[in-house]
């Protein structure tokens, strides 16, 4: 690349000399987290603090006849007893819809129930006492006194006209319908050698942050002014909506977000019981804390995938795909969330099935019902997995029925290289995909014949290995269309403000949120690298409605893209504008002059003309001996949102290499591939880490995880002995590779990369135990596979 | 037995005297107590490893231990075996691998790791994911915190050869 350096406006950072971009840095917080110094909201204590613990519904479906909170009001340590008909004089209700997902429907709901409960889980009652143990004694004895009401469980039947409605005030079970027909789906399959359907199940599982969801919420009466600690992705979207349901402005709400115990799509999310801590702060005059325990995090925690899915492909000899056709069908629990609503996962299912693929005709239906379960809402990969899973499988039944190699059937339909900018059949657009090279790298990397030999060779043994491939694609970057347009405030922009501190320093605001995906990190490689000063001496502030511009956060694989490109722009202003002091300073021109290594050098000759930390002494304490007229400008903000694609997609390819024991139904999980293309890397490690952590969670939804519900709406399994998550002993090593396609619609080009792992990983899982079973002419299309699953399909129970 | 109990623990080589109720566990009593929060509780029930000390020399689930349990024992927690520096190259092992992200399982990881490398100095991966078992993380996979114990294991038999 050519050195652009004397141009400070056509400033490529990937040019620059020290550059971080691209390299693997330790993430600068990570030392306090090591040593047990971190901050996170359970940690938190403040003066005349009180603990919230709320009273749940053991039932499903009920009407509240009457609570009786006397008794309780009597124990040692308690304040209040507060039920959701007194708390809905301090926080209103709100319905979960959004207007661009025409049809979407959802009822009122309020912090705590007033006069009936539809989940198992939900508030009935708070039970504010000086400890969490006192609140915790004082529940016991609460008296509530429940009709219970038939509960709506089976998502199948949630339809029918026998199934009770839940919210009658809706006409029926029904939140959102969506139906999409593009090409010519009929004459493709009446033209295809062969059809081949099959039905797709997927268990509704959970993220399982390991730090439950905690809030502190502190009302200053004498400001009048809430300020909520709490570990959430979007802080500017919780201060929205504490505001508009408190009825304060939002200046009058401060959302501080520190260290927060893992998110993943759980902590984006706003629940009733954190409005009810706010609302507690507000009514008691004095700071909330509410820390879920694990019981409460299983039944109130989003719960994610629960879809059934019928799906049908249509194959040429030849291996061409001619057709996709699915009909999804998911429940979401009785309402749909807030404020980002339960119908995206769905809606993401109809836009990403064939996705990958050339085939222009594609149907699809997806129905969302209510049901008396616990709420449904977005989770890492939103939907990804459900269509990753429904189109590799379908592709994968395609391949056997006409007797095809499963890379091969991809290499003769994945979208080509060199065919972008394209359009799926869904309207999607994609700017640049990578799958032909990913695919061919990941083949490489897996050496696919060996393994095939491998394979062949341990049958004979009896040993059953499986190899399985899911291309897939992933929603980054995600623009106005995502949130926006709909209504809803959340923010797809972000902003960057960034200051040259008195010593030559740097601080940088940023509206993006950390959760350990290394936010702070990258911030830092990108304001370092494009002002030129070293990493140490950039300091991150994010995760402070008070302290940062206004921006989205981190979710939908959004930081580095776009709180990257804010802070990439806002340090080129905050370089010209140093530029331009130093060359009154220097008398020089600004073109003749670059920042490297903390202090201003001469372009022509590299020779260090000034410190930064001596600029910024003549900045900041001796001004009078700059030339009249010249005003310094130290601090920089700009902010970014895409607009040329309303999505920056990204691609790749998954592959897992499986032993099944097929007496008892045991999966091995040998080996895991995954090349994917999240477009420029700022760093190496930090990227393959959040692709790595995305497949466990995929593999964990693949094997493991499942919200095991009984037909009276009860949750079985919720603890953390009896809902499985993956483990060190049963995961297996993963190795990441990269195509790099970076977007031309930013000067950054990266793309999100945080949820490319949990797209692919049970796609691929199932794919491979399918392919170790083959010999046994059998074929699973539901997921956790578990050995009573596989067993079941092998007849063996 | 819902009185107070006066109980004597060693915590991080300090003497703490205390009065505690029965039913108050280890991990409640290091954080709300003794505000040492570098003890975290993942799922208060003895599953998620979150929780993990050194009672004795032998590690714990404190969540699963009564504080009255503790009197007259050597309880260690993440604070102390880092101003100790017993575990400074785990700990720089773990950063240098980005061997955790949000970091809340942590402290209980490291205190699983120290004791696998306390008995056996030069385990393998196997060993090594198979004795981290009873400690989750859900952020990183594991790789690449089996990445950085193999790695602390293999530097110390070098330092000691």
């Amino acid at each position: 690349m050519s050195s652009i350096r004397s141009n400070p406006q056509r400033l490529s950072v990937l040019d620059r000399p020290n550059s971080y971009i691209g390299k693997t840095v330790p993430r600068p917080n990570l030392d306090r987290l090591l040593q047990g110094r971190g901050s996170y909201v359970s940690d938190m204590e403040l003066p005349r603090m009180a603990h919230v613990v709320f009273l749940r519904s053991p039932y499903a479906h009920a009407e509240i006849v009457s609570i009786d909170a006397a008794a309780a009001r009597r124990m040692p340590g308690v304040i209040a007893v507060v039920t959701g008909k007194e708390l809905a004089d301090v926080i209103t209700p709100w319905i979960g819809v959004l207007s661009h997902l025409k049809g979407l429907k959802s009822a009122p709901q309020s912090a705590i129930a007033v006069d009936r409960v539809c989940w198992q889980g939900e508030a009935v009652a708070a039970i504010v006492a000086t400890s969490r143990a006192a609140a915790e004694d004082a529940v016991e004895h609460v008296g509530v006194e429940y009709r219970e009401l038939e509960a709506v469980t089976d998502m199948r039947t949630a339809l029918d006209p026998a199934t009770p409605v839940i919210h009658a005030s809706l006409g029926d079970n029904l939140a959102f319908e969506r139906i999409l027909d593009a090409g010519a789906v009929d004459q493709a399959f009446a033209g295809s050698d062969a059809v081949v359907e099959a039905e797709f199940i997927f268990g509704r599982h959970t993220g399982v942050t390991l730090e439950p969801r905690s809030v502190v919420a502190d009302w200053d009466a004498a400001e009048a002014r809430l300020t909520i600690y709490q570990g959430t992705q979007a802080p500017h979207m919780v201060q929205n909506i504490a505001a508009l349901h408190l009825g304060l402005r939002e200046a009058q709400v401060r959302v501080v977000c520190k260290d927060v115990g893992g998110s993943f799509g759980i902590k984006v999310h706003i629940y009733a019981d954190e409005m009810a801590t706010y609302a507690l702060a507000k009514l008691l005059r004095r700071p909330i804390k509410f820390v879920a325990d694990r019981v409460e995090s299983f039944n109130t925690d989003i719960h994610a995938r629960d879809h059934r899915c019928k799906g049908k492909i249509g194959v040429q000899r030849d291996g061409t795909i001619t057709a996709f056709e699915i009909d999804d069908l998911t429940g979401i629990g009785p309402y749909s969330m807030y404020p980002r609503t339960s119908a995206i996962e769905a809606n993401q299912v109809v836009n990403l099935v064939g996705g990958p693929y050339t085939t222009k005709n594609y149907r699809a239906r997806a129905r969302v019902v209510f049901q008396n379960k616990n709420v449904m809402c977005q989770y890492r990969a939103v939907g990804h997995p459900i269509a990753c899973s429904v189109t590799e499988g379908l592709v994968d039944l395609a391949a056997m029925k006409i007797g095809m190699d499963p890379v091969e059937i991809r290499r003769r339909n994945l979208i080509a290289d060199d065919a972008y900018p394209c359009a799926s059949p869904s309207g999607l657009r994609f700017e640049q995909l990578s799958h032909h090279a990913s695919l061919a790298k990941i083949v490489e990397m897996m050496n696919y014949e060996a393994l095939r030999a491998e394979q062949a060779a341990l049958r004979k043994q009896g040993i059953h290995r499986g190899i399985g491939i899911a291309s897939f694609i992933e929603v980054t970057n995600p623009s106005a269309a995502f949130y926006g347009v709909g209504g809803a405030k959340i923010s797809s922009q972000d902003g960057v403000a960034v200051r040259l501190d008195a010593q030559g320093s740097v601080i940088c605001q940023t509206s993006i949120t950390e959760q350990g995906q290394g936010s702070q990190s990258l911030t830092a490689q990108i304001v370092g690298s494009v002002l030129g000063v070293s990493m140490d001496r950039v300091r991150v502030i994010l995760g402070d409605t008070d302290m940062t511009p206004y921006g989205g956060g981190t979710w939908a694989s959004r930081g580095a893209g776009i709180g990257g490109e804010a802070a990439l722009q806002a340090t080129k202003i905050l370089r010209k504008n140093i530029l331009d002091v130093a060359a009154v300073i220097l008398q020089s021109t600004p073109a003749e002059l670059d920042i490297i290594d903390n202090a201003v050098v001469n372009v022509s000759d590299g020779a260090r003309r000034i410190e930064l930390d001596e600029l910024a002494r003549i900045v900041y304490f001796r001004p009078d001996t700059l030339p009249p007229g010249i005003q310094p400008e130290p601090m920089a903000t700009r902010h970014y949102v895409p607009r040329d694609y309303p999505f920056a997609f990204t691609n790749g390819v998954q592959a897992a290499w499986v032993e099944v024991d097929t007496d008892t139904g045991f999966v091995k999980l040998l080996k895991h591939w995954v090349v994917e293309d999240c477009g420029t890397i700022i760093n190496p490690q930090l990227v393959d880490e959040q692709i790595r952590g995305g497949v466990v969670q995929g593999l964990g939804a693949a094997l493991f995880e499942k919200c095991v519900y009984d037909d009276r709406g009860q949750l079985t399994n919720a603890n953390m002995a009896d809902y499985l998550v993956p483990m060190s002993g049963e995961m297996p090593d993963i190795d990441v590779g990269h195509v790099v396609s970076p977007t031309r619609e930013s000067e950054l080009g990266a793309k999100g990369a945080g949820e490319a792992g949990t797209a692919g990983a049970a796609a691929a899982v199932a794919n491979a135990v399918n392919d170790a079973l083959k010999p046994f002419g059998t074929m699973i299309t539901e997921i956790p596979l578990t050995p009573q699953v596989i067993l079941s399909a092998l007849g063996r129970i | 037995m819902t009185a107070p109990v006066a109980i004597s623990v060693t915590v991080n080589g300090e003497r703490v005297e205390a009065h505690v109720l029965p039913r108050l566990n280890l991990a409640d009593f290091l954080r709300e107590h003794l505000k040492l929060t570098g003890t975290h509780l993942g799922c208060e029930h003895g599953v998620c490893g979150a929780c993990t000390v050194r009672v004795g020399g032998e590690i714990v689930r404190s969540c699963l231990m009564l504080a009255v349990q503790a009197n007259g024992a050597a309880v260690e927690t993440i604070e102390g075996l880092s101003d100790s520096g017993e575990i400074a190259d785990l700990q720089a092992a773990f950063r240098d691998r980005n061997a955790l992200q949000c970091g809340f399982c942590t402290p209980g990881m490291l205190m699983a790791a120290q004791d696998l490398l306390r008995e056996n100095r030069t385990p393998a991966r196997e060993e090594i994911r198979e004795h981290l078992s009873g400690n989750y993380c859900r952020c990183t996979g594991y790789h690449a915190i089996i990445d950085a114990i193999e790695t602390t294991a293999r530097a110390r038999m070098e330092l000691k050869a």
